[in-house]
């Protein structure tokens, strides 16, 4: 399962999607609002995505995951919209045999989603608001 | 050749709009896109940034060549997660 939402996230359901009778592990990450960035007070973030090719890449994650590891499920839910302090912006779900494979491929799935899904956030902030994203870009995703 | 344009972030702010069609002549490329529409929205380019780009969901190089009815997306860098 690899979807982008405008509701908020219940990782019940990401856990659900990956149970599988071959997994003794499941592996989970939440990214969640942090109240503060870069010395600013952060009031909320907000997401945007070119969704179409939001899903298609993340789904390229999963691949790629698990042509790397020996995985049995995952799922990667991240949502759009206004995401509030402490409120889960994107999560991770990963099933596999057993433990070190489900630790490895969460951490590859958060790292690869900040690389190269198109999707953006604005940082609302007390006395503006600023897209991040690093003006010196990033490297053309390799194939 | 119809070219469909989609801007987001902080190139959809600076453009003022999320969509448009773009004429172009064939064999134009993504750059030569970026450069007509430019003449269109005058603060479209954001100095100093670094852009991936996309056609048909698919990330490409600056000079690939377009053809009609190509779905083209500039990506200003992304922050997702």
């Amino acid at each position: 399962m690899f979807r982008v939402t405008d509701k908020p996230i219940n990782l019940q359901e990401l856990v659900d999607y990956v149970i599988d009778p071959e997994a003794g592990a499941i592996a989970t990450f939440i990214g969640t609002t942090r109240n503060n960035n870069e010395g600013r007070k952060v009031i909320a973030l907000d997401y945007e995505a070119y969704g179409e090719m939001a899903e298609k890449e993340l789904a390229r994650i999963g691949a790629d995951a698990a042509q790397n590891w020996p995985i049995c499920r995952m799922a990667i839910l991240h949502r759009l919209g206004p995401v509030q302090i402490g409120e889960a912006s994107v999560a991770i779900a990963v099933s596999s045999a057993h433990r070190d494979a489900a630790f490895a491929a969460s951490r590859f799935a958060i790292e690869e989603i900040k690389k190269t899904v198109p999707i953006w956030k604005k940082e609302v902030y007390e006395g503006g608001e600023v897209w991040i994203g690093s003006q010196t870009g990033q490297p053309l995703p390799q194939r | 050749m119809k070219i469909r344009v989609k801007f987001f972030a902080i190139l959809r702010e600076r453009a003022g709009c999320g969509a448009v069609e773009k004429e172009l002549a064939d064999g134009s490329t993504v750059a030569d896109l970026w450069r007509e529409l430019q003449k269109d929205y005058a603060k479209l380019d954001v100095p100093g940034i670094r852009m991936l780009y996309a056609v048909n969901q698919n990330y490409v190089g600056v000079d690939q060549q377009l053809k009609d009815q190509d779905e083209v997306v500039f990506i200003p860098p992304v922050s997702g997660g």
